[in-house]
């Protein structure tokens, strides 16, 4: 247990591997470390934020289905008014062509009455005449009494 | 085997264990006993390993402790070595397997650096890993049976009689080759911070001073400051020093003791062998404290340095 030169070896060499450890050891692994510990914080920073994000995106998303939904509620009501209108317009339609196929059978029942009226008013005189013909056994000059006879189809 | 012999037997096999292999310079005219038992004399002085304690004394200071410089700097190498191929490796990828150990280490003595001292240095840190690195290695050798390596250097040698210590801790050349490092290092930052003037003011001035209008006071008090702070500058290093030195060198003879036992009998042998088994698991808590304590002592000396009490006056 002599104090000797040994006190200063070792005091060199404890300032040595100090010297040693300042230059190739402590500063490259605490500067690792930090960048690491730096780029973990920023991962987590980052993954709150995607949270946040993704939170945010599903209430969009959400309200926008809300108003899809909302919109197609109009839309379909106004479809169905729109169908409704159709209808009523379909019908509408359909009884004024209805009224006017009406007219028009009428007009052509008028017609064919009237016709049928001229056909025998024409038929009238010559009726007459031979029912007068038989009555009174002679001929009844048409020219005399055609007069009388247009008076008669006339009133017909 | 007569108790007398014994007796002289385990005396000599402690303090065997506990000379260092000095390589050192005898003077002229010395008489070295050789192991027959007849003298002879250096004709000049001599640089050579000391063959007894006695001769290792003779030596005086011009002596290398042979054996605790190269465990200590052999240790100080796996520690430098291992350390700087891990800050090589160190990637942003997580750390695996040994980065991940020694990313461990480093964080804890930085967090350690970081609740003690409170300046901002490029040194304390470094000099924090090593101590405790290195002081804990050193430590380590403690728990290495006592005589297995001591054996194998006396077999790879040839010399039945080589002396050889292992745990450099237990030599108080290497604890207070250490501590003096940490003193000086202490009085460099001090007069580096506060500049050569304001360290003298730190010893001279402190703890009393009194103000200006009784200024004729500090002609008493400066003397008294300044045995003070020297007394407490100067115990500093010698308690850093001597406290790792006192443990290991304890816990290194109880080790010594127990060993002891294996060569009585079989029964006491066996015992001996659960005590060193106990002592050995109790001794990692050792240390491992004692470098832990020399690691956080040596930050606040530093921290002590860096510290300025301009404010005061």
């Amino acid at each position: 247990m002599n104090i000797n030169l040994t006190l200063i070896g070792q005091s060199l060499t404890f300032l040595f591997f100090i010297a040693f450890c300042m230059r190739y050891v402590w500063p490259a692994l605490l500067d690792m470390m930090e960048k690491r510990e730096d780029r973990i914080t920023k991962g987590l920073q980052a993954a709150d934020r995607a949270d946040k994000d993704l939170e945010l995106a599903k209430q969009q998303a959400a309200k926008q289905l809300k108003d899809a939904k909302d919109q197609a509620v109009v839309i379909i009501d106004q479809a169905n008014k729109r169908a409704a209108q159709i209808v009523e317009e379909a019908k509408d339609q359909a009884r004024s062509e209805g009224e006017r196929i009406k007219t028009a059978a009428h007009a052509e029942v008028e017609q064919e009455i009237n016709q049928a009226r001229e056909a025998l008013r024409g038929k009238v005189s010559v009726l007459a005449l031979a029912g007068a013909e038989k009555i009174l056994g002679a001929s009844v000059d048409a020219k005399v009494h055609s007069s009388m006879l247009e008076k008669l189809s006339a009133e017909l | 085997m007569a108790s007398s012999e014994e007796a002289i037997t385990a005396t000599d096999y402690i303090q065997h264990h506990l000379q260092n292999l000095t390589y050192g310079k005898l003077p002229a005219g010395y008489e070295r006993l050789q192991s027959d038992g007849s003298a002879s004399i250096l004709e000049k002085d001599t640089w050579t390993f000391a063959h007894s304690a006695e001769e290792a004394k003779d030596m005086g200071f011009m002596a290398l402790h042979v054996d605790t410089l190269g465990w200590s700097i052999v240790l100080g190498l796996v520690f430098s070595i291992v350390f700087s191929k891990a800050a090589k490796a160190a990637t942003m990828k997580p750390p695996k397997g040994l980065l991940s150990f020694v990313e461990l280490i480093v964080e804890g003595v930085n967090n350690v650096v970081k609740d003690t001292f409170h300046h901002k240095s490029r040194f304390v840190g470094p000099m924090a890993l090593t101590i405790f690195c290195w002081v804990f290695l050193m430590n380590l050798m403690d728990l290495i049976p006592v005589d297995w390596l001591p054996k194998a250097a006396a077999t790879i040698s040839g010399d039945p009689h080589l002396f050889f210590k292992v745990v450099p801790t237990t030599d108080p050349n290497a604890t207070m080759g250490m501590a003096i490092s940490i003193f000086l290092l202490m009085i460099f930052f001090s007069c580096r911070e506060k500049g050569v003037l304001g360290f003298i003011k730190e010893l001279t001035c402190h703890p009393f001073f009194a103000p200006k209008r009784l200024w004729y006071l500090n002609l008493f008090l400066v003397p008294i400051n300044t045995l003070l702070e020297t007394v407490s500058l100067l115990a500093k290093p010698v308690s850093l020093g001597l406290r790792l030195f006192g443990n290991l060198y304890a816990g290194e003879v109880i080790f010594i003791l127990i060993a002891l036992t294996f060569g009585v009998n079989l029964v006491i042998g066996l015992l001996g062998g659960v005590m060193q088994w106990v002592w050995a698991v109790f001794h990692i808590l050792v240390i491992l404290i004692q470098a832990f304590v020399f690691m956080v002592l040596s930050i606040v000396y530093m921290g002590m340095a860096f510290d300025s009490h301009d404010e005061q006056h």
